[in-house]
């Protein structure tokens, strides 16, 4: 049985239906991604699943309970925990306040103390500033506070909101590095929404395309990046047969 | 050293009137902070603290500390009522609503009040442990009156800053303040917070009807001293604490220097004038910082 399971589900913005009829699985201990370009429905997809939105249709399971239409903090007290597009930190309390916030559903003192050791010892950069003002971080750190803080309710699931959204391509990877690290060693397992194609395929084992807010095409990320479509569309890679004028001509198969 | 005891006492009754405007900066200030709507009726708030607190002793002759705890409780009670029966039904309503809203609950308190017997448009007062008692350092003489509403404003003042820096429930409310939308995230309740921050308005309020009555007295209209709070809390620039509680005591020495030494109708006008030159100098008030909330 899978950890979430979403089955059909239909989102909308007051008429305009965002989310068209999506279902996908997260396997337990797994890391699944939704690649897509922007304005496809993943950040809509994502705050369907904790709770922000509630879908019109359809069903999402989480550890076999359904969950759709819950409200958030039950959601997250279920252990489903986001980490927001574009980091949405809390600008004007310290590093360690927002970590604090993180932890707002528990109230195990004691292991709150040492889950903030941990997380400075995943984020050392985080460790060093822990009464800095988060809004005077640079964005690689906010983004390292905004995931350490979802952490900090000890998720079975963690959403992140394309985590590589506006960093370095060197701070993209100790990014996606420490996303690795954390799955593999708390066995926390991810859904991940990227526009940036090849370091998700890179890092998940299961992705989703999306377009126009549905699934167009689902695999193993090793079957994805062989893909001739997703290398053209997502990952940017140009073959010499396809250039010019022709390139436009060329319809996606899965249209 | 008579002049410069004169001017002392001057400025010491200023501070604790400041106190006072203060509290109810502090109060519009909090609700501001969380919702972005001005509450109008926060000068009632302190109107009904002030009723209740007189009853209290009146009526149910009750010692002051006592009746401090109990009119505490009951606004506490007062604030979470009005929150939950006039706010939340509203939430999602435009701000230009809720603000008339409030307007419509200052008028409101005022009638309720008018016709409660034993309340109603007449003018009364209570004595407290301070009333009329000096203390004496050397030359200077301080009454007691005025240097009981400097303490228990700051004590009051110490209580929520330990509480917004300190507690969990107080950080939330700062988080949510900044961030709303991080909050649900989070798994904090933004209805609780809401409920919260009227609750602690209240307090306020109550508090500052306590500390107010023995000096002005208890009147149904004596929620207007909520007009001159305002200028105190847009002084601090709307969005500080610290600003606030510096705001009320600018305006209230100003005031008491004013109408001291300045010729009649200027002690009125001086709140405005002060708070016309802060603004001209820093547009964002002593304390604030162009808005960046983010909803
Ligand atoms: N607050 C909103 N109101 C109306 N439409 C919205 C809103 N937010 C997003 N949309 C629309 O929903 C669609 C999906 O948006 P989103 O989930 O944010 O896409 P993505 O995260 O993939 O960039 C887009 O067409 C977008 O214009
Ligand atoms: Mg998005």
């Amino acid at each position: 049985m899978p950890l979430l399971k979403i089955r059909n589900i239909e989102t909308y913005y007051g008429p305009i239906m965002a989310i068209k009829g999506v279902s996908l699985d997260v396997e337990e201990g797994s890391i699944v991604t939704i690649l897509g370009a922007n304005g496809a429905g993943k950040t809509t997809i994502l705050k369907t699943i904790s709770g922000v939105m509630d879908p019109e249709k359809g069903s999402i399971e989480f550890l076999g309970q359904s969950i759709e239409g819950l409200a958030p903090d039950k959601i997250v007290r279920m252990g489903i925990s986001h980490v927001p597009e574009g980091r949405e930190v809390f600008e004007e309390l310290t590093v360690k306040e927002n970590l604090i916030m993180g932890a707002y559903l528990r109230n195990d003192r004691a292991e709150i103390r040492q889950d903030l050791k941990t997380m400075y010892n995943y984020f050392p950069v985080l460790g060093e500033r822990t009464a800095q003002q988060a809004g005077s971080l640079s964005g690689g750190e906010q983004q390292m506070l905004a995931i350490g803080r979802a952490l900090m309710s000890r998720p079975k699931l963690l959403l992140l909101d394309e985590p590589s959204l506006g960093l370095s391509p060197i701070l993209m990877q100790e990014i996606f590095q420490i996303i690795k690290r954390i799955n593999s060693e708390q066995k926390t397992s991810m859904l991940i929404v990227e526009q940036n194609a090849l370091m998700a395929l890179t890092l998940a084992q299961h992705g989703y395309v999306l377009e126009l807010g549905r699934i167009v095409l689902e695999d193993s990320c090793k079957e994805l990046m062989e893909n001739e479509d997703i290398k053209e569309f997502y990952l940017g890679v140009k073959e010499e047969s396809i250039r010019g004028t022709k390139r436009w001509k060329r319809k996606k198969k899965w249209r | 050293m008579n002049l410069l005891n004169e001017i002392l006492q001057t400025i010491l009754s200023g501070i604790s009137v400041g106190c006072i405007y203060g509290l109810i900066a502090l109060g519009f200030v909090m609700i501001f902070k969380a919702t972005e709507v001005i509450n109008f009726a926060q000068g009632e708030l302190m109107m009904v603290g002030a009723f209740i607190a007189f009853s209290l002793i009146s009526f149910f002759h009750l010692s002051y500390w006592t009746t401090l705890l109990l009119t505490t409780l009951i606004m506490a009670l007062f604030g979470m009522i009005i929150e939950r029966v006039v706010l939340r039904p509203l939430v999602g309503q435009p701000i230009f609503s809720l603000v008339m809203v409030t307007i419509g609950m200052m008028i409101f308190f005022k009638s309720v009040v008018s016709m409660i017997p034993f309340w109603g448009t007449d003018t009364y007062g209570f004595g407290t442990p301070f009333t009329e008692k000096l203390v004496r350092y050397n030359e200077i003489i301080v009454s007691w009156e005025h240097l009981s509403i400097i303490i228990l404003t700051l004590l009051l003042i110490l209580a929520l800053f330990i509480f917004f820096r300190f507690t969990k429930m107080g950080v939330a409310m700062r988080a949510t303040s900044q961030n709303q939308l991080a909050a649900v995230y989070m798994g904090i309740s933004v209805n609780r917070v809401f409920s919260l921050t009227w609750v602690i308005s209240a307090i306020l309020g109550g508090f500052a009807g306590i500390l107010l009555s023995p000096i002005t007295f208890v009147h149904m209209n004596m929620g207007l001293i909520g007009l001159k709070a305002m200028p105190a809390a847009i002084l601090g620039g709307f969005y500080s604490i610290p600003g606030a509680v510096v705001g009320g005591l600018i305006i209230g020495v100003t005031e008491s220097l004013a109408g001291a030494y300045l010729p009649i109708g200027w002690k009125d006008v001086a709140a405005w004038i002060i708070l016309i030159l802060v603004l001209v100098i820093r547009p964002y008030g002593l304390f604030g910082t162009e808005l960046k909330k983010k909803v």
